[in-house]
């Protein structure tokens, strides 16, 4: 029985509506927006109408294992309880940690807080969100004393200007950005601005883009507030009746036009028309995301937005207002529920005693911590150190996404007790873990989830889940209630967890909170089964929620008022120099999520960008050596990966791109973590991940070449290779330093899988020039291709780097080679043509050979005679040369006339 | 006045000659043929697929007595019409039974024969070459009332023979001194793959055998072959067909210089202006020949210069190599083995049946094997003759001309 579920998209923050056709008995789904959700109104993007692709249960984790060993959900559990329990009491509370993220539902995060900070009583649970978001939340809480987003999407359609700053909404933000677009393409008056060092697609939009230098954003948004008062464009009642420190604000923020444009480096006349938009338009969006937050001053960046709305009492009202683009489906439920260290609970916090003291009261615990536990970062540098001996690490891949990664790695291949708990098998993180326990899919999944604009949406089990999987907060308390901790976490169903939550938002609040859900707190489960998508706060004041917050002029600090913040504008910490003179941006890609555990696995996400890329401005490429497509060794003070070069002006001159998703499960040098500085911000602690110095050089191989396989092989090591899941095949691209001493033995231990049938090889061999290229066919059907191309022998040593790369080139796309895989038999002249890695071209079929001498077929004789009106073998002769010269097929052409 | 043209044999070659020269200048010459076998002219390529069958003699006829009558060609053919000897002084020509014919124009085109092992046996009965109609006669005769035949020589004349003589179902061994078939032809996986398809069709082979005897019962026929490993095979018919030597007895005698062949020069005339030679009796810049392609040139070639257009001249061109077995699709050209300097391409589906090799030299074909697919051979023997430069099509070139002229 087919039934449609409505749920909601687990990728990015925007938060769409999900109306999923579920075929149960297939287990397949059919996707599609769901068009009442005010998020999406049924608009998706590519990753989101790709999901029904991504619920296969190959490459599940769906058993708990114990030091690689299957085991039951008792022996893993007792294990992680006793364990836990164990490295608490030899070293105290601080010495075990969780890291969760923004991927978990409402629920799930609620509980694994409590426990960490109620129960264990560490501060020690932080979150991905930590990489993404720290900053946002940083500089709402200075500027309005909570972490509140003020505005909604409805706001895109009532601006006149939308600033996009620092993201590449495009792609990050795909249907908030065609969400703008629509808006421009209805009132084409509306103005929209990009602010990025990078001309990424969503310039495309763009009626101005500001190519700033990196990391100079403070400075551009100073000069703004400068600007705005020189131009006496200020809200001045606004600043005197609802904010406070705007004085030191705009002395700290004494910079004009010139002294801008050359810190930022921009033109002046651009820059000069922002500002004036800004001042000359009372309806202004500032949407910011990653290029804002990422960075070591980001919390500051924040505020200099921040104070320039606040200056102009652009805030709180339609169309206007800073807006922070989240980019996880849940970071704003994992902020509301307490996920960052310093973070308690319910936008309560370890810097009020009060808090701390009320949160127990609520959790009626007497073991609350009492102080922030490790961010992310350093998290990760204590278990490196030893400080932290036990780590469970929740849905969230840290050995590819944090910076230094190759220390997280070894801070975990260190660690005496790791347990991640993950849907998917193998991850570079699951693979350094002594339990895994498996977590249930987005397709299985049962709870809440809030996006950028506080809209909590239900997602919704679309299926029984799968094997062994469970509900990451059934996980946790089962932990939970192993700790001796029974009483607090007896919950049967989320519903009862997300009823404490929103009991615990009302908790004593009277309106000193922004975050207020207390109309949930009694809610049914039939209620909470049918949730539609509401805006928090949630309370008696605003029982269907609230599109805007500050729309009254009153925030949650002390005083009631915003506070402006002085922003003295820092640079990245670590400048470019001589051994590493560029400067590396990263960021993510249209149809990758994430580490791509799950976007890879759908063939259809993997063809946009396959294999990771550095993007270099054509200047760097000439003075660094790099050819369009030859593969680059990035390398940093921290680590190092490598990847193909692509040569663009949408760079700026020293500054090189690339992007954040690929893991070791997909390639074999492309984690960027292992580049980026571990520099963080000293508010937020957010990692400076859009700003780490590089040198880049040609990755020379001896060889490259591309394998595609109807099976996931196991490789062979060579020194450089991208899987690439396609739809009956894997794409392997490849490069090695060395040649192997024979290209035949390589394919055939490379190429072989288990299948047991006998393979027949086609090969071509052209070893002179470096040639190698083999097929392996099973009752005529294609199993795999390797197409090589090397260093010939006839090449001088020295030419062939270069050769190669140009050899590379002049292999044949693989379009026409993946879709024979479609195909259940070859026909003849398609295997003729393999190894070509073109279709066969004006190759008749000639049929059988009559004329030896000169290859004439008989169907070419008959297609003669007949077209040509051919009466004598004499004139097949002329008109074909067959039987002209032994002339022993001559009566065969007679028999044909 | 017409001149007179006298032939010395009636074989391919001389007959192409004359049929070109027909063609040239049909009222140059009164022609008159002398030939020893008693047929009119036919097709001796053909004759294998006479043994297995496939073609009758009558099909291989190229040109019947009445065409003779019809061009006004005056035809001698049968034993006795051998050519005995050549008066050049007088410029004439004996034949056996005292018939001749004074000539302006003497075309020598006597053919070979085929080469005999010199061992101890080889004049018993049974054991024959395969060379003409009579030959093929006595291998008919002989699968109809014996089973064992070995066949001496793994060239493409000797596994036609073997071909003809399995389809006639005899228990055929074909021996051979190398031990890779064809070997002045295929290279080693090839001639693999030759050899199992020959054995599929029953074929039985003895290879790099060395031969030490053949041996016979009191009738004085054969009935056994010894090998130097000691080992012996049975044997009611021996074929051997390890090569032919030019037949140039006649001109040797007639003092016309010879080495191996009768030695002619780019326009196929000998050292006596009025004599000229065309065939496998000839030697030209040191080749003899063997197959039917260089004839054919030879022969367009000889017609040119005696209807005294006389501007073409003979360029020995490497010669491509069939075998004409049916279902068996082989080429060969050039320099196939090549050497230090040269490079090799391959293309291999041996399931399929298709081995492909070309020979590269600086920047040049210069050689090919093709089994199984032969669809470009012609192609790669133009790129081979006009020696182009395949630099730009190289990657393509072994996948043939729809793909590297695309």
């Amino acid at each position: 029985m087919n039934k449609t579920i409505q749920t909601t998209c687990p990728y990015c923050g925007v938060g769409c509506g999900i109306s999923a056709k579920v075929d149960d008995a297939h287990h397949r789904l059919k996707i599609s927006g769901d068009t009442s959700h005010p998020a999406n109104f049924g608009r998706l993007c590519s990753k989101g109408s790709a999901l029904g692709e991504t619920i296969e249960l190959k490459g599940r984790l769906l058993q708990p294992k114990v030091y690689g060993r299957e085991t039951s959900w008792t022996e893993a559990l007792d294990l992680v309880a006793d364990s836990f329990i164990s490295v608490i009491d030899k070293y105290g509370a601080d010495a075990v940690a969780i890291y969760g993220s923004g991927q978990l539902l409402t629920e799930d995060y609620y509980v694994a807080n409590k426990l960490m900070k109620g129960f264990i009583g560490s501060g020690n649970m932080d979150t991905n969100s930590r990489l993404c978001m720290s900053s946002s939340v940083a500089g709402h809480k200075r500027a309005f004393g909570s972490d509140t987003v003020p505005g909604c999407y409805e706001d895109f359609e009532q601006a006149e200007m939308i600033v996009l700053i620092g993201s590449n909404a495009a792609w990050c933000h795909p249907v908030s950005f065609q969400r703008i677009r629509a808006a421009k393409e209805a009132n084409p008056a509306l103005k929209i601005v990009v602010i990025d060092p990078r001309r990424t697609v969503s310039c495309d939009i763009a009626d101005l883009h500001l190519p700033l230098a990196s990391g100079t954003d403070a400075v551009l948004f100073n000069g703004l507030l400068h600007f705005l008062s020189e131009q006496n464009a200020l809200d001045s009642a606004y600043i005197e009746a609802h904010t406070e420190g705007f004085v030191e604000a705009l002395n700290t923020a004494n910079v004009d036009i010139e002294q801008v444009a050359k810190a930022c480096r921009l033109n002046k006349d651009d820059l000069h028309r922002f500002y004036q938009w800004f001042a000359g338009h009372e309806k202004v969006m500032s949407l910011y995301s990653q290029g804002i937050n990422q960075s070591s001053s980001g919390t500051d960046k924040v505020n200099a937005i921040i104070n320039c709305h606040l200056a102009t009492g652009s805030i709180g009202k339609p169309g206007m207002g800073p807006f922070s683009l989240t980019g996880q489906p849940n970071a704003m439920g994992g902020r509301e529920v307490g996920g960052l260290s310093h973070q308690l609970a319910a936008h309560m916090d370890f810097s009020s005693a009060d808090d701390i003291e009320r949160v127990a009261r609520f959790w009626n615990t007497s073991n609350i911590a009492q102080k922030p536990g490790y961010p992310a970062v350093e998290l990760f540098d204590a278990i490196y150190d030893g400080k932290v001996k036990a780590v469970w690490i929740m849905g969230t891949n840290p050995v590819v996404s944090l910076p230094n990664a190759d220390k997280v790695k070894q801070a975990l291949q260190g660690c005496e007790f790791v347990v991640v708990s993950d849907c998917i098998a193998d991850t570079d993180t699951t693979a350094l873990a002594h339990v895994l326990l498996p977590a249930q899919g987005w397709s299985e999944k049962d709870g809440t989830v809030t996006n950028s604009e506080r809209r909590i949406s239900r997602q919704r089990a679309l299926f029984k889940p799968a094997g062994g999987a469970k509900p990451d907060w059934w996980i946790i308390t089962q932990v939970a209630r192993r700790m001796g901790f029974e009483q607090a976490f007896h919950y049967q169903s989320p519903v009862e967890i997300f009823r404490e939550h929103a009991a615990l938002s009302g908790f004593e609040n009277n309106g000193l909170r922004d975050f207020d859900i207390s109309a949930f707190a009694n809610m049914s489960r039939h209620d909470y089964d049918r949730l539609q998508p509401t805006q928090w706060p949630v309370n008696q004041a605003y029982p269907q929620g609230r599109a805007r917050l500050f729309d009254d002029g009153k925030f949650f600090t002390e005083s009631g008022k915003a506070k402006f913040i002085a922003v003295t504008p820092r640079l990245p910490v670590n400048p470019p120099d001589q051994d590493y003179p560029l400067i590396l941006n990263t960021g993510r890609l249209r149809d990758q999520w994430h580490t791509m555990t799950r976007t890879a696995i759908a063939a259809k996400l993997n063809q946009h960008k396959a294999e990771p890329f550095v993007e270099v401005h054509p200047v760097d490429a000439q003075s660094y050596g790099l050819v369009g497509n030859s593969l680059a060794t990035i390398e940093s003070h921290w680590g190092s990966m490598i990847a193909r070069v692509q040569i663009t002006d949408s760079q700026l001159p020293g500054n090189v791109f690339v992007p954040m998703h690929w893991t070791e499960q997909y390639a074999s040098r492309g984690r960027m973590g292992a580049l980026v500085n571990s520099i963080v911000d000293p508010i937020s602690n957010q990692p400076e991940s859009k700003h780490t110095p590089v040198r880049i050089k040609a990755y020379q191989p001896a060889w490259q070449g591309f394998i595609l396989s109807r099976g996931e092989l196991s490789m062979v090591a060579p020194d450089y290779w991208v899987k690439v899941k396609g739809e009956q095949v894997y794409r392997y691209e490849l490069a090695g330093l060395s040649l192997p001493e024979n290209w035949q033995e390589w394919a055939q231990k490379n190429l072989s899988d288990n299948d047991g049938a006998t393979p027949q090889w086609q090969e071509y061999q052209d070893p002179a020039q470096g040639n190698y290229r083999a097929a392996r066919i099973v009752n005529n059907q294609l199993e795999s291709v390797v197409f090589i191309a090397a260093a010939g022998s006839a090449l001088p040593a020295t030419a062939w780097m270069q050769e190669v790369e140009q050899r590379r080139e002049r292999l044949p796309e693989r379009n026409w080679l993946t879709g024979l895989f479609a195909k259940t038999e070859l026909e003849k002249a398609e295997r003729m043509a393999l190894l070509t890695g073109k279709p066969p071209v004006g190759v008749a079929d000639v049929g059988t050979i009559v004329c030896a001498c000169f290859n004439v077929g008989e169907k070419t004789i008959q297609a003669a005679i007949r077209e040509k009106g051919l009466k004598t073998h004499q004139e097949v002769g002329r008109c074909l040369k067959a039987g002209t010269n032994c002339g022993s097929c001559v009566p065969e052409i007679k028999a044909l006339l | 006045m017409k001149q007179r043209l006298v032939v010395i044999g009636n074989g391919m070659a001389g007959m192409r000659t004359v049929e070109e020269l027909l063609t040239a200048a049909p009222d140059k010459y009164d022609i008159t043929v002398f030939g020893a076998e008693p047929y009119g002219n036919y097709n001796r390529i053909m004759l294998s697929s006479v043994l297995c069958g496939e073609k009758t003699i009558e099909d291989i006829v190229i040109n019947n007595r009445q065409w003779y009558i019809d061009n006004g060609i005056t035809l001698y053919a049968g034993e006795d019409k051998a050519v005995a000897r050549i008066d050049r002084i007088n410029k004439k020509i004996y034949a056996l039974d005292g018939t001749f014919a004074g000539y302006d124009r003497l075309l020598i085109a006597t053919g070979s024969k085929a080469v005999i092992p010199p061992i101890s046996g080889n004049d018993l009965e049974g054991v024959i070459s395969f060379r003409d109609i009579v030959d093929v006669n006595k291998m008919l005769a002989y699968s109809r009332s014996y089973n064992k035949a070995v066949v001496l020589g793994g060239g493409l004349l000797g596994l036609e023979a073997a071909n003809g003589l399995v389809s006639r179902g005899m228990d055929v061994t074909v021996i051979h001194n190398h031990e890779v078939l064809l070997n002045r032809q295929m290279d080693r996986p090839a001639a693999k793959m030759l050899q199992t398809e020959l054995e599929q069709r029953g074929l039985k082979f003895k290879m790099a055998a060395k031969l030490k005897q053949l041996s016979g019962d009191e009738q004085g026929h054969i009935t056994t072959v010894s090998f130097e490993d000691g080992s012996q095979l049975e044997c009611d018919l021996f074929i051997t067909a390890i090569g032919v030597r030019p037949n140039m007895a006649l001109a040797q005698e007639a003092g016309i210089y010879c080495e191996r062949g009768i030695v002619v020069n780019d326009t196929l005339q000998s050292y006596d202006p009025s004599i000229y030679a065309v065939g496998e009796c000839i030697q030209h810049r040191g080749a003899t020949f063997g197959l039917v392609a260089p004839l054919f040139e030879q022969a367009k070639v000889c017609a040119n210069h005696l209807s005294a257009h006389g501007a073409a001249e003979y360029i020995t061109l490497p010669t491509a190599t069939k075998l004409k077995v049916t279902g068996i699709n082989l080429f060969s050209i050039g320099d196939f083995q090549g050497d230090v300097n040269c490079e090799y391409i391959h293309f291999t589906d041996p399931a399929v049946g298709i081995y492909k090799k070309l020979v590269i030299k600086a920047n040049k074909l210069i050689g090919a094997v093709l089994y199984g697919d032969t669809a470009d051979g012609s192609w790669y023997q133009e790129l081979l003759e006009k020696e182009d430069n395949i630099s730009d099509i190289r990657d393509m070139l072994i996948f043939g001309k729809a793909y590297a002229v695309a």
